[in-house]
């Protein structure tokens, strides 16, 4: 500090530079929870399932992973039931395959043709701005709010009982259908957006029609981003319990679904059903539900979120 | 096939089958499809204000409640038929509260340490880690309330004699808030990552350390939309069922003790449906009522959000 | 709004220009093919929204010759080869005003179905933009959705050998066309476009992405080409132009441009010696001499 003018100022480097690692290490713990909490939600519920007479030693691994897999594996077979011994989840995992199935035959085509329409299709303007706030919108819908509408629209039509599906798998299907078309419809129209324009006036150039475009060159690019938006909406669809208690999956099926038009009950109501009961029991079975459920969807959540870090950057210029 | 064969123009050449009338048809049969799945959505709203809308007037037309009454009035009890929703109000306003207090300095800190702080490898993994806990059901987060964090509590309060209701305010607020970190963080981090390369290399130019630019210059710069995920993650709150149904019970009333239940506006819906009411009855209608006040709300705070991403967008274009 | 009258050169030494200036409709008595110009354009205005981007052009390009847009940027060179396919309809907004004739048919018309248009005037792009597909798929695509009843792989390698990449490629039609150098790509997407067998090709700057040597066989293929198709190129250089083409047009910016609105015209229309060597126009020689531009 030999200049005169610098004792002015005081840069107080050491307060400075010692404020910058405990801050960065304060987001870094904040960013960790994450994973503390994903670790300790599997870890108790594992804990929880494996907490039942005749216990191995927590470092047993093997024992434990064996006893682990037989539990599943018997609760993938058994139906509900009064007693916790006989209780398991097959009405409602296959309650829940049909779900993903009707939801997917639904949703898949309307989301991605709502997409391209509002990408490919619809001239900017008046039409195009109401259909995109109205869909950012639906995307913040609280999910029960479907559910309300599923109730009156699928389940009752509004007591017109010719019309009324009652509650069945469509009623189901339908609901979560339409819940899950704005995750399909926004990650659909990101993926068109990354498609280079270059291409489509390569296309058309050389005399191709407008779906002629769409159909080879646009949709094979944005592929990728438009399976990933799919997975994880249908991942979100299979998850939902609210909406599923609004239509009318009840708990106390016995009997698995003879086909659409049937009663059915789904993996996450059986679940929510078997964790309201009081006894640690229930709860045991409830924790090995959680178990099945999470896995099903951390998989599919993992495959979609690969294929767009795989996929993400292939297609340039 | 020689190199050099001379090209006949295209007008004379027998091999080309030209425009086919079934190729304007198709043109025309995926337009009109593609408009109708466009359509679905916004139908979709239109069904979801119709039912709402239709239904509470049939509610407030059965129950003989006064609009300002059903507003203003602190007692809810069907049975007697009473339907004050400030009981769910305040419900719905002690999870959302509570829940943000958690959510939102973490979900920021986190975005921070994203966005600023991170090497690009702890980033790759960091990231997909918090989407997929983004993608564990609700449900799950309800049954850890009663299997982890109200125990925790009951552990740590009532030696101090303090007694915890088993379905309590705080351990909904705690997994709530839990839930939504991933929505803030990936949010936030979206805004703050878009801030201009060069504004921070103006802090740094000028003597500035890390934890300066992040939060003097960084934060400053992606307010607005930092304010819009915050906004984002308040709607999502308040729409909540589940993990609410699980952790806070339902028990529509007006308390400060955070360790009693209560009810909230999303839960009280699922009462209603799991309860023997019967269909058109007024308390049946009510769940519409309560619906329409949960949809407002929500989408209030939905445009409110695209409102302030909006100004945050026009600042850097 | 009344603009000024610019008078609009469009006389060529080579190709009779109709008599008297022909009304923008109804369209002047059709030519017999094969004989007047394949493309013409009268008193063509392009607008984009309300901004004026070219103004009353007037040129007949003639059959099986290649003929050169040259001019400052932003000046309506490409928006003047886009009017000829019809490219400009998919810009939100675009419009045109004016006659434009590809053998005597009006193509402006409603009537014209720009699919069809597109497949008999073919377009190279500035930047290559192969499909990220297999090079065989590049070439048979147009083709196919075009109904060619033909052998497909007879095509290909005609397409293919015409674009002088054949011996490149022939050993891996099944790799991405992305794997290929840019002048590859820029070849590969001429072969794509001399696969669907049109009459014009209309190039949009097509070697300003690609280094000398590529650019050279470019220009060599363009020679090639042009007993056989009429080609239009657009080109920001000057000695590109001299090169290659047989016409030049140098349009220039009128001089109601505004910063944000520039508005193109054509200064002058004739063969690229006498253009060149003796432009009329002092705009011409400004802008080819370096003045300008």
């Amino acid at each position: 500090m030999s200049r005169p003018a610098s004792s002015l100022y005081e840069p107080h480097r050491r307060i400075r530079v010692l404020a910058g690692p405990v801050f960065g290490a304060a987001c870094f713990l904040a960013t960790l929870t994450g994973v503390v909490v994903l670790s300790v939600l599997l870890g108790s519920i594992i804990a929880t399932v494996l907490h039942r007479p005749g216990v191995h030693p927590w470092y047993d691994v093997a024992s434990n992973t064996r006893d682990l897999y037989e539990f599943l594996k018997a609760l993938v077979t058994r139906v509900r039931s009064r007693d916790p011994a006989l209780a398991g989840f097959r009405i409602g995992i296959v309650g829940s395959l049909w779900l993903l199935v009707l939801v997917a035959v639904f949703a898949i085509p309307v989301g991605i043709g709502a997409a391209v329409f509002l990408e490919e299709y619809a001239p900017p303007g008046r039409l195009r701005r109401v259909i995109q706030t109205n869909i950012a919108n639906l995307a913040g819908v609280p999910s029960i709010v479907y559910g309300i509408l599923g109730l009156a629209l699928f389940v009752r039509a509004f007591g017109l009982n010719r019309l009324a599906l009652g509650p069945t798998l469509w009623a189901g299907g339908l609901t979560l259908g339409l819940l899950i078309l704005p995750v399909i419809v926004i990650a659909t129209q990101e993926a068109l957006r990354t498609v280079p324009s270059s291409l489509r006036q390569a296309a058309l150039a050389l005399g191709a029609t407008h779906w002629q475009v769409i159909r080879d060159h646009v949709l094979p690019v944005a592929l990728p981003g438009i399976l990933t938006g799919t997975i994880l909406g249908l991942s979100r669809a299979i998850g939902e319990t609210a909406p599923l208690l609004m239509v009318g999956a009840a708990g106390s099926i016995l009997r698995l679904p003879r086909g659409p038009g049937d009663r059915y009950t789904a993996l996450p109501v059986e679940i929510y059903n078997y964790a309201k009961e009081p006894s640690a029991e229930f709860s045991t079975i409830a924790a090995g539900g959680i178990l099945i459920l999470v896995v099903l969807l951390l998989s599919m959540n993992a495959v979609a979120i690969f294929i767009r870090n795989r996929y993400s950057r292939s297609v340039r210029g | 096939m020689s190199a050099l064969t001379r090209h006949i123009p295209a007008s004379h050449s027998g091999l080309w089958a030209g425009p086919s009338r079934f190729r304007s048809l198709t043109e025309a049969g995926v337009g009109a499809f593609l408009l109708l799945c466009a359509t679905i959505t916004v139908l979709t709203t239109a069904g979801i204000i119709l039912v709402l809308g239709l239904e509470t007037l049939e509610f407030f037309e059965k129950s003989k409640v006064g609009l300002l009454h059903f507003l203003t009035g602190t007692v809810l009890n069907p049975e007697g038929g009473k339907y004050g929703i400030l009981p769910l109000i305040w419900g719905t306003f002690q999870v959302a509260a509570g829940s943000s207090v958690i959510a939102l300095p973490i979900g920021l800190l986190s975005a921070i340490y994203l966005s600023e702080y991170a090497p690009s490898r702890v980033r790759a993994v960091l990231k997909p880690a918090l989407e997929l806990l983004a993608g564990i059901p609700t449900i799950v987060y309800g049954y850890l309330a009663l299997l982890l964090v109200t125990p925790v509590l009951k552990a740590i309060f009532e030696p101090m004699g303090i007694p915890v209701s088993t379905f309590n305010v705080a351990s909904a607020c705690i997994v709530v808030g839990v839930m939504i970190i991933p929505l803030v963080s990936s949010l936030s981090e979206d805004v703050l990552s878009a801030v201009p390369r060069g504004l921070r290399e103006a802090g740094y130019a000028l003597g500035a350390t890390k934890f300066e630019v992040s939060t003097r210059i960084v934060l400053p710069a992606g307010l607005s939309g930092v304010m819009a995920s915050f906004i984002l993650a308040v709607s999502r709150a308040i729409g909540e069922t589940m993990a609410v149904v699980l952790a806070a019970g339902m028990r529509p009333q007006i308390t400060l003790n955070p360790f009693d239940s209560c009810e909230t506006m999303t839960t009280y819906i699922v009462s209603v449906t799991g309860g023997e009411a019967s269909y058109g009855s007024p308390e049946y209608l009510s769940l519409f009522a309560v619906g329409m006040a949960l949809f407002l709300s929500t989408l209030a705070l939905n445009l409110l959000s695209e409102i302030v991403l909006r100004r945050y967008r026009e600042v850097y274009r | 709004m009344s603009l000024p009258e610019i008078p609009v050169v469009s006389a060529s030494s080579k190709v009779p220009a109709p008599s008297g200036v022909p009304a923008p409709s109804p369209a002047p008595a059709p030519v017999p093919p094969e004989a007047g110009p394949v493309l013409a354009a009268y008193h063509l205005s392009v607008w984009y929204g309300t901004s004026l981007a070219l103004k009353d052009v007037t040129i007949e390009i003639p059959r099986n010759q290649i003929t050169a847009l040259i001019g400052p940027s932003g000046c309506g060179k490409s928006t003047l080869l886009r009017c000829f396919n019809r490219m400009n309809d998919l810009i939100p907004g675009a419009r045109t005003e004016g006659v434009i004739l590809c053998d005597g048919k009006e193509i402006t018309s409603p009537d014209t179905d720009p699919v069809a248009l597109r497949r008999r005037i073919g377009m190279v792009f500035q930047k290559p933009n192969p499909f990220p597909k297999s090079i065989h798929e590049n070439v048979a695509w147009g083709a196919r959705i075009n109904g060619y009843r033909g052998n497909m792989d007879d095509l290909v390698e005609r397409s293919l050998r015409r674009a002088a990449l054949w011996d490149e490629v022939k050993d891996k039609l099944h790799r991405s066309g992305m794997d290929l150098s840019g002048g590859q790509q820029q070849r590969l997407c001429i072969a794509r476009t001399l696969a669907v067998e049109p009459e014009v090709i209309l190039m949009d700057e097509p070697c300003s992405a690609l280094d000398p040597i590529s650019t050279a066989r470019v220009e060599d293929l363009m020679d090639d080409l042009k007993s056989e198709y009429t080609i239009v190129i657009v080109t920001h250089n000057m000695q590109q132009a001299r090169r290659v083409s047989d016409m030049t047009a140098c349009l220039m910016l009128d001089e109601d441009s505004r910063d944000k609105n520039r508005i193109g015209v054509i200064a002058e229309f004739s063969s690229t010696d006498l253009l060149f060597t003796n432009p009329k126009d002092p705009r011409t020689e400004a802008y080819i001499t370096g003045r300008i531009g």
